[in-house]
């Protein structure tokens, strides 16, 4: 007789009743190891990641209703003032701006571009390793790294970037003056480095789409383009929203490289990029030293980026499953055409 | 008429797959070879992911005037390269190989804690049945959408209480443990460890101890290498917490290469030195694991 489950393979393994048998202490103490060891292995992590994740999550609304200097600390419970400060700087708003704006042309040129590349990679390559790593290969740039390149490229005064305009008759542009340049330098330092990693994650979904459908795609006349819209697009619906929810996630959050775009790390002369992260930064720790509005401020942005999450899921999912392509009941309606033909035979 | 269809009814299925497969080739399906332009197109993009590596050799080559003057002031690194580079790791404003240290200090053991707990809690999320167990598992996945700035505010509070501003175990405690890992460590022993190993090694009288020491350990060693990399190269570039929890006297590699563009008068040279330094141990990792890495990235995307 084998053994069902590895939870308790004593009593399967016990022989037949010959005699009445003592259960042994080491026994007893397998009967133990067997009930106490997962609650054992996952414990380390989960006593670290309360302490380290958990609670402080919890403790961030404490804070937030408290008066809470960073070098005085604890204060007096204010109820809501702290948001109410912070709804009252013009910062705040500002920083919301240039989040959503620099959030949308880091991830919009990005899930496209990612897209096309893994388009490129998902083919019978010579030499496939070597592109997939060379298209990885911004991805171990220090984000730090990246925005003090770039920073230096995109400089007003003999920058590359604006040198490179000149050649084709652009007048240089104030990367560090007007907000939406600035936003374009900056999303293009998120691009960099993450183009290439979101490339392969699509590669990867491309991969898995059955090659029957390419197939049947063929045989119903399509060329490659249409392939790629018709068939690729679709079946790789789920990537596609899993991804943008990561660059949500990210995207909201950037700090590195617009705290490095200039030497004072304040986010402009005139708050030109100042993210919602490096206000939080700037307000608990560099200028205000004020953590009860801090922790504010970190709850407002999870829930925004909470907000903008579910909007873009449902908008892909609206978008994946209804213009693009053809619909579900289409597709269900050419493979089964597919299969007659085959039957048929 | 030759379609495929027809082929099919005359010739049978395999014929007309492998005419299908005649056409695929035709038209640009997946078994032909790609075009010329393919890899010229891919060769711009692994261009543009190498030429701001290059632009930091080159700048780094420079010197503040000629930075000035031109934005590219030269085509290729020579020699003046080093003397950068040599200013940088004697430079004033920090002690350059204690950042080094500090670095490696961090992603080492951030690295190895994450990988021990992860795979322990992966163990027994992916192949032991306990009361809690899909609860706690949910549970964990679930926050890891919940952003990371969320918690620092308590963190940092918590760090200044115990003293630990400007001190390593700042940035390393709060790092130990990661919602990923044991995500990552329970998808992949679900599928990688079979029962029978288990529950071979409990009839041979195993503890679960030895069970998960000898059995899941040495299962769990490719997606354990992997995870190990990701931490190690997400350490090394961590930059915000840092920054909130350490100072200019004890810095990790991002805020000692940040302090040298934070001087009154910035010396782009010297910076793009530091930066080129800075990111010199993750490319010689990526020449060696890059194999690795994009297999993970991979590998985590079709089950994510």
């Amino acid at each position: 007789m084998s053994v069902q489950s590895p939870v308790e393979p004593e009593s399967d393994l016990a022989p037949a009743p010959r005699q009445p048998r003592r259960v042994g202490f080491s026994q007893t103490l397998s009967r133990w190891d067997v009930k106490v060891s997962p609650y054992l292995y996952i414990s380390p992590f989960f006593i670290l990641f309360f302490i380290t994740g958990l609670f402080p999550i919890l403790y961030t609304g404490y804070v937030s209703v408290h008066k809470w200097q960073l070098l005085q600390g604890q204060g007096d419970f204010v109820g809501l003032q702290n948001f109410a400060d912070v709804f009252k700087q013009k910062d705040f708003w500002l920083s919301l701006r240039n989040s959503l704006s620099i959030f949308i042309l880091s991830s919009v040129p990005q899930v496209i571009a990612a897209i096309l590349i893994a388009a490129l990679l998902d083919q019978n390559l010579r030499a496939k390793t070597f592109w997939r790593m060379g298209v990885l290969l911004p991805y171990v740039v220090a984000p730090v790294a990246v925005g003090l390149i770039f920073g230096r490229m995109f400089a007003d005064q003999s920058g590359l970037i604006n040198q490179l305009l000149g050649y084709i008759g652009v007048d240089p542009i104030g990367w560090h003056v007007s907000p939406l340049a600035s936003h374009v330098a900056i999303a293009s330092m998120v691009n960099f480095r993450w183009t290439g990693y979101n490339a392969l994650i699509f590669l990867a979904a491309m991969q898995a789409v059955p090659r029957e459908l390419y197939e049947a795609a063929i045989i119903d006349g399509a060329g490659r383009v249409r392939q790629f819209i018709s068939v690729t697009i679709p079946q790789i619906r789920a990537t596609i929203i899993f991804i943008i929810i990561t660059a949500t996630i990210g995207g909201l959050q950037i700090f590195d490289e617009p705290r490095v775009f200039d030497s004072t790390g304040s986010g402009g002369a005139s708050r030109q990029w100042l993210t919602t992260t490096l206000y939080l930064y700037n307000t608990g720790w560099s200028g205000q030293y004020n953590l009860g509005r801090a922790a504010a401020i970190a709850w407002l942005l999870f829930l925004l980026i909470l907000a903008i999450g579910m909007i873009n899921f449902f908008a892909t999912q609206r978008i994946a499953s209804g213009s693009s392509g053809p619909s579900k009941k289409q597709r269900k309606a050419a493979q089964k055409r597919y299969e007659a033909l085959r039957k048929s035979a | 008429m030759n379609s495929i269809p027809a082929i099919e009814q005359s010739a049978g299925r395999g014929a007309a797959r492998a005419a299908a497969r005649r056409v695929n080739r035709k038209v640009g399906g997946y078994d032909r070879r790609p075009a010329p332009f393919i890899y010229i197109l891919l060769g711009i993009v692994v261009l543009i992911g190498l030429l701001p590596i290059y632009y930091t050799l080159v700048i780094g080559s420079s010197d503040p005037v000629s930075i000035a003057q031109k934005p590219l002031p030269q085509l290729f690194p020579d020699a003046s390269l080093f003397t950068n580079f040599k200013n940088v790791i004697d430079a004033q404003a920090f002690s350059f190989w204690r950042a080094v240290t500090n670095s490696v200090v961090v992603a080492v053991i951030v690295s190895a804690s994450t990988v021990l707990f992860s795979t322990l809690a992966g163990f027994a999320f992916a192949k032991l049945r306990f009361p809690g167990r899909r609860g706690l598992l949910v549970f964990t996945i679930a926050t890891m959408a919940v952003p990371t700035q969320l918690g620092v505010v308590p963190l940092y509070i918590v760090m200044a209480k115990l003293n630990w501003i400007g001190h390593l175990q700042a940035v390393i405690v709060p790092a130990l443990v990661g919602a990923f890992g044991v995500f990552w460590m329970t998808q992949y022993l679900e599928e990688a460890l079979p029962y029978e190993l288990i529950e071979a090694a409990r009839v041979d009288g195993a503890s679960m101890f030895r069970t998960f020491w000898s059995i899941a350990l040495p299962a769990a060693r490719p997606a354990a290498a992997m995870l190990a990399l990701f931490t190690f190269v997400a350490q090394w570039v961590n930059f915000f917490w840092p920054s909130i929890v350490l100072n200019n006297t004890n810095p990790t590699l991002p805020l000692a290469i940040r302090l040298l563009q934070q001087n009154y008068f910035v010396d782009y040279s010297l910076v793009m030195a530091g930066v080129f330094l800075m990111t010199l141990p993750l490319l010689v990792l990526f020449a060696f694991a890059g194999r690795q890495l994009v297999a993970g990235i991979m590998a985590g995307a079709v089950k994510g």
